[in-house]
Formats: C-alpha cells, sequence, structure tokens
C-alpha cells in the first residue's frame, strides 16, 4: 500500500490537478483515497492498485467539489467532461502525465512560497513521503509542519498559480529555483543543519531520486544533469563519511575503498551529460570538482591544478566568498600554504563573510603549515569561539592546543 | 540506500512465448525501464545472450573446469535483470509485479548490501 502510493503518488496527484485546476484538494482527494485503501485493501485487495487509488481519488475529489457550492457551475463542466467520465483505470495519455509531474514539481517549488514550503510540498506532493517522515527529517513538529504544508497550498489558491509548465522564456529561470529547493534537500540530508546525526542519507536519497526524475523529464537540460551528478557524487562518499561512533571522518581519512562505486560512476554518466553542450553551469562545476576527488586514490595525488581551474571558473559563473574561500584551499594543496594566504587576506579585508568561523579556519591551518605558530593559534582559537557545532568547535580546540 | 535486483527467471516455455511476440515484450520492457527512470529509481537493466552461449566454470575439481551451457535442465534460466534504487523492499516488490514477462517466468527480487555492509 505504502509502496504504490510512493510509486503513485506524484503522478495522481498531478492528474487531478490537470482535472480541478486545484492543486490543494487534488491533494486532499489523494490523500483520503490512500485513507479509503487502508482501510479495504486488506479486505479486497485490488487487481490494479495504482488504477484503484487514481479512480478512488477522482471520485473523492469530484465529491468535495460537489459540496462546494460556490464550484458548482465547475462541478457541471467536469461531470460532462468525457475524461473523467470514464470508467475507473482507464487509459491516461503516459506523456501528458509526465508534462504534470513536471508541471507539479514546477508549482510546489513556485517562487511566491517560502523556500520552507517549497521544500514541504515537493517532498510532500512530488515524493510522496508523509509528513511524519518530512517532520522527523526536518525536525519539526508534525503539527508544524503540516500547517507548513496548509498554508503553502493556501498561498498557492491565492496567488492563482496556475497548473502548468510556466512558459519557455520564464522556464530556465524557475529550474533554477526547483534545482535549489532539490539542492536543499540534499543538502540537509548530507550535513544535518542541527540533532544527533552528522548525515541523513534517507532525505539525500530522497533529494537523488528528485533529481533522477527530473532529468529523465528535462534530459535536455545540462543544469539538470549537473545536479545530479552533483548529488550522486557526493553521496558516494557517505559510507566513508562517519566513523562507527558517528563522528565525522575528514576527506583525507576517508578509507576510499568504502565509496560507493556505482554512485560513482553514475554521477560521472550524468556529468558527462552536463557538459555535452560545452561549458558547465554551477552545479556541473562544483560536481566536476566532486568528481577530481572521486578519481583519486588520496588527497595529495588529487588533481588539485585542476580544481584551481574549476572554482576559478565557478567564481566567474557564480561569484561567492564560500567559493573564494574553498579555491584558497584548493590553491594551498596546488602551489603552497603562501599563495592560498593572500586569497584569504584579501576575504578578510573585504568583510563578506565576517562573523563565520569558516574564514579563520582555514587561515589558521594556512598559519600552522607556515609555520607561524601564535598567530596560528589565535586564528583557531577565534575560530572555535565562533563555530555554532560542538564537534566542528571541539576539533578546532584540540588543534589550537597542539600549536602550544 | 537500498539497492535491489529484480532478476527474470524464464522457463524454457516462456522463454519461448517471448520469442514469439519479440517486438511487443522490447515496447513493453522499454515503457517499463521508462517509468522506473521518471519514477528515480533506475540503477542498470540488462538482457542477458542465449544460454547456451554461455560457459560454466567449475571450481569442483583441482583446478577449474570450463564446459559449455549453465545448465543440465533448464527448469528456470536468469534471462536480465534490472537493478533499482528503492526504499524498501515492499516498493521493490511493486516494481517487480510490473516487470514484462510471459506466463510461467517469475521475478527474484534480491537485496543488494551497500558498500559498508556485509552481504549476508
Amino acid at each position: 500500500m505504502e509502496a504504490v502510493w510512493r510509486i503513485e503518488s506524484a503522478r495522481i496527484v498531478a492528474a487531478l490537478t490537470r482535472f480541478t485546476g486545484d492543486f490543494g484538494l487534488a491533494e486532499d482527494a489523494a490523500q483520503e483515497a490512500v485513507a479509503e485503501a487502508l482501510v479495504s485493501w486488506p479486505r479486497t485487495p485490488p487487481a490494479d492498485p495504482a488504477g484503484w487509488l487514481m479512480a478512488t481519488a477522482r471520485r473523492r475529489a469530484i465529491d468535495a467539489i460537489r459540496r462546494r457550492a460556490a464550484l458548482r457551475d465547475r462541478y457541471a463542466v467536469l461531470a460532462t467532461d468525457p475524461a473523467l467520465g470514464a470508467a475507473a483505470g482507464d487509459e491516461v495519455d503516459p506523456d501528458r502525465i509526465d508534462d504534470d509531474v513536471l508541471a507539479l514539481m514546477f508549482v510546489s517549488c513556485h517562487p511566491v512560497l517560502s523556500p520552507e514550503a517549497r521544500v514541504a510540498l515537493t517532498l510532500r506532493v512530488v515524493a510522496g513521503l508523509s509528513s511524519q517522515e518530512i517532520a522527523r527529517a526536518f525536525l519539526v513538529s508534525v503539527p508544524a509542519l503540516q500547517a507548513r504544508i496548509t498554508r503553502g497550498k493556501k498561498t498557492i489558491a491565492a496567488a492563482g498559480v496556475p497548473f502548468e509548465l510556466p512558459p519557455p522564456a520564464e522556464r530556465r529561470e524557475r529550474l533554477g529555483g526547483v534545482l535549489s529547493v532539490l539542492y536543499v534537500i540534499f543538502t540537509e540530508g548530507s550535513t544535518a543543519t542541527s540533532g544527533d546525526r552528522l548525515v541523513r542519507p534517507e532525505v539525500a536519497y530522497e533529494a537523488i531520486r528528485l533529481a533522477r526524475t527530473l532529468a529523465a523529464l528535462l534530459p535536455d537540460e545540462p543544469e539538470v544533469h549537473g545536479l545530479l551528478a552533483l548529488c550522486e557524487l557526493t553521496a558516494a562518499r557517505f559510507p566513508a563519511r562517519t566513523a562507527p561512533d558517528g563522528s565525522p571522518v575528514l576527506l583525507e581519512d576517508q578509507d576510499r575503498r568504502r565509496w560507493d562505486v556505482s554512485a560513482i560512476h553514475r554521477g560521472l554518466a550524468a556529468l558527462a551529460k552536463a557538459s555535452a553542450g560545452g561549458g558547465l553551469g554551477p552545479y556541473g562545476l562544483q560536481a566536476a570538482i566532486a568528481a577530481t576527488h572521486a578519481a583519486a586514490p588520496s588527497v595529495e595525488a588529487t588533481g588539485w591544478d585542476r580544481i584551481v581551474v574549476l572554482y576559478e571558473a565557478l567564481g566567474r559563473v557564480a561569484p561567492s566568498p564560500v567559493v573564494e574561500l574553498n579555491r584558497a584551499v584548493a590553491v594551498a594543496m596546488a602551489s603552497g600554504p603562501e599563495e592560498a594566504l593572500a586569497i584569504v587576506d584579501e576575504l578578510v579585508v573585504s568583510d563578506r563573510l565576517a562573523g563565520s568561523h569558516l574564514v579563520p579556519t582555514v587561515r589558521g591551518e594556512l598559519l600552522t603549515r607556515l609555520g607561524r605558530r601564535p598567530e596560528a593559534r589565535a586564528e583557531l582559537e577565534l575560530a572555535a569561539r565562533l563555530c555554532a557545532n560542538e564537534r566542528e568547535r571541539s576539533v578546532l580546540l584540540r588543534k589550537a592546543a597542539e600549536l602550544d | 540506500m537500498p539497492k535491489y535486483l529484480l532478476i527474470m527467471r524464464g522457463t524454457d516455455e516462456s522463454n519461448a512465448a517471448m520469442m514469439a511476440n519479440i517486438d511487443e515484450m522490447i515496447a513493453t520492457s522499454r515503457q517499463f525501464i521508462d517509468d522506473l527512470f521518471k519514477a528515480g529509481v533506475y540503477v542498470a537493466a540488462e538482457g542477458l545472450d542465449d544460454p547456451a552461449k554461455g560457459v560454466v566454470v567449475d571450481f569442483g575439481g583441482e583446478t577449474p573446469v570450463v564446459t559449455d551451457g549453465p545448465y543440465g535442465e533448464t527448469k528456470e534460466l536468469f534471462g536480465g535483470f534490472f537493478l533499482i534504487d528503492v526504499a524498501s523492499k515492499e516498493e521493490a516488490v511493486e516494481w517487480a509485479k510490473r516487470v514484462p514477462a510471459a506466463p510461467g517466468a517469475k521475478v527474484e527480487v534480491r537485496r543488494v548490501p551497500g558498500g559498508d555492509e556485509t552481504p549476508h
């Protein structure tokens, strides 16, 4: 039952939204169908579970519309719609359904919604996760999460967001929003912002599946493949990223034999598609960096020169102080700490990462390598004061103490 | 994330039935793979060549002995596989129920342990 729902939910909600023009109503009707299935399937299992769910949800949607006096006119139209009048489990145009699922992704990632609502709605209606599962993943209470989803649906209805694919001119811009929602979901799973676990792989894998679906639906968009490649290549390291006690294992200490080889292959294949058109976008470039790490037998034998070049390119297409800082780390590996320190010092002067523990962390490491111990120690202590993560802070303090 | 191998296990009869409608079987298989793609669960899928063209390496003696063809009796032949990446065994079984197969065939569902697990 749950498994069927997981496979079919996006299609059912999407098809119902097309029929009713009402995203919230479609979602509610699909939920009611699931509730009905929970009661009736144990007694009489249907021959075609997916068709049963679709037919029941459609019936529920019509019931709901019928109950709404204000929508009586629309009901009259729906009732005469041959697509709706057809028998249970009737044929639905598969190409149209795929467009529907794509439209569903765009609607649930619509810019009228808050970023939190976009994430919650995408996981709820596109991935088919339960409110309990999403609440657990993002460490919020179930009522709070449900309120967030309800508000999101109301916002979409109030804004009159049409259920359709955005016109081509808007498409690329809106696609960027969809990709960033998927990436937010992935990063939440790959580095949990709070809680007792470093990685929540099930959340990250949900994002990967959504990215794969998106790549299947939009095979000609390089950045979709770029995002997919980035996620696959990052997830490939999950098995080696935590010690048995749950503590993080740094890249240089990871047992690379434990990296997921098949995920690396999938990531490299997606990266090849991302670069098919020539240049790489921001996700593709980050994936290319991850691929360079994945191809290396050790930290020392990594293609740091190539990574520096990739960070330079990333800095041009998507400039940010964090990219600059990462470039500095790569430069330190490729050409030594002196050159890297100059980049970090420029960042300090520009004050664009003020208050972040990352700048003094890197500066402290570089000064350590240069043998400037008292300065290094002061930087690492500053980094520890700014760092909010307990596990990271203790590592910084230990490194500072070693410089005594 | 659990991966599952859906192993096609045909019989002589079901393979013959499949070959009789090979065009249709190829079309439905493509559709099935397309569905796996669009659900984001596809990892790999391959059909295997005629078992008669295979060989068996037998470790029964002191040195490995290579013989033609895999089976003495052809009750169940591995004809191909789908490797999928799904949330649960139940979901893998749901996909297995949708695998295009001729009457008499079976689909075996086997979990593929992750890199940090020991197969058991």
